[in-house]
């Protein structure tokens, strides 16, 4: 799974204190449903609807998918821990890619 | 909000501490607040200390460039609770409404310095976009930017990408402007822990 890696500061530390610990502490969910909610991947209907939109068009969730996902089965305690994780992987995702890219732009400097 | 233990699912030691803030500040608790107060360890304990450390924590960006970073981010998301919070912050921290108000209009004729619009810039591409390359890092760096604040700025950037989608997806009720002018003083005294 993609997480934060690279050589940490103290914000970057404490970034990946919350990212430990809402994949691998206790919770309601399943460690496998919080992985596949943060990574947004592998998640069957109708919690991939809400978690994709949560990860991409979260201005477009409405009260209808979280209806859908209770409905699916789902308790308010592991849809809070499921959401949290589709924010925190999509976040992970915008940050390690803009520190992907000033790593480049930094070693391109050196190197010219 | 959308769930209801987000509405209802809190101690009788968490509702009292609501109670005085109702009491202390004349306004209801923003949901960005009783969020954090939910079942704290699995998200809020360390979502604090993080978006504290980004927004509060050693920087060569002020308080002010870093709110406008979140009002910014925030506008990019379209996500109208975090713009009506960080807007209100970043005024009050910088004492200068136009110059807020002149970002969040047109970025590039708003009368900033050239390291923090190019910093805003390559803020609003990777929040819309999902990707910068180096050819955007290079552009900030030219400007004046050094790498660590290209680094608090991307701490800035995941913090108000998280809070955004958890506005938008768990539905934050809006406040009127004294809501968000309350909240925002609290901020800037307080900071986020």
């Amino acid at each position: 799974m993609h997480r934060t890696v690279l050589t940490e500061d103290k914000k970057r530390a404490a970034y990946r204190a919350l990212q430990d610990r809402i994949l691998d502490g206790e919770g309601r969910a399943s460690p496998e449903q919080r992985a596949r909610a943060f990574s947004n991947t592998g998640l069957s209907p109708p919690l991939d609807g809400l978690v994709g939109k949560v990860a991409l068009r979260p201005t477009q969730v409405t009260d209808a998918d979280f209806a859908a996902a209770r409905a699916a089965g789902f308790s308010e305690e592991e849809l809070f821990e499921l959401v949290i994780c589709a924010a925190v992987g999509q976040s992970t995702r915008l940050y390690d890619a803009g520190l992907a890219a000033l790593a480049d732009a930094v070693a391109g400097e050196e190197d010219g | 909000m959308r769930l209801d233990v987000l509405n209802r699912g809190y101690g009788p030691g968490t509702k009292l501490l609501f109670a005085f803030i109702r009491l202390g500040s004349g306004q209801p608790v923003p949901d960005a607040a009783r969020l954090v107060f939910y079942r704290p360890d699995f998200y809020g304990f360390r979502a604090k200390e993080f978006t504290h450390e980004a927004m509060r924590g050693p920087s060569a960006w002020s308080v002010g460039d870093r709110e406008l970073m979140a009002a910014y981010v925030s506008q990019a998301n379209k996500c109208a609770f975090c713009i009506g919070a960080h807007t209100a912050t970043a005024r009050q921290a910088y004492q200068d409404e136009p110059r807020v108000a002149a970002v969040l209009a047109d970025l590039e004729s708003a009368p900033i310095e050239d390291g923090l619009r190019a910093t805003l810039r390559m803020l609003g591409k990777l929040t819309r976009e999902g990707k910068v390359d180096s050819g955007d890092m290079r552009e900030v760096l030219s400007a004046g930017v050094s790498r660590q604040q290209v680094e608090d700025a991307l701490a800035v950037c995941a913090t108000f990408n998280t809070t955004n989608r958890l506005a938008d997806a768990f539905g934050f009720e809006m406040l009127g402007p004294e809501g968000f002018e309350a909240g925002a003083k609290h901020l800037l005294k307080r900071g986020y822990r």
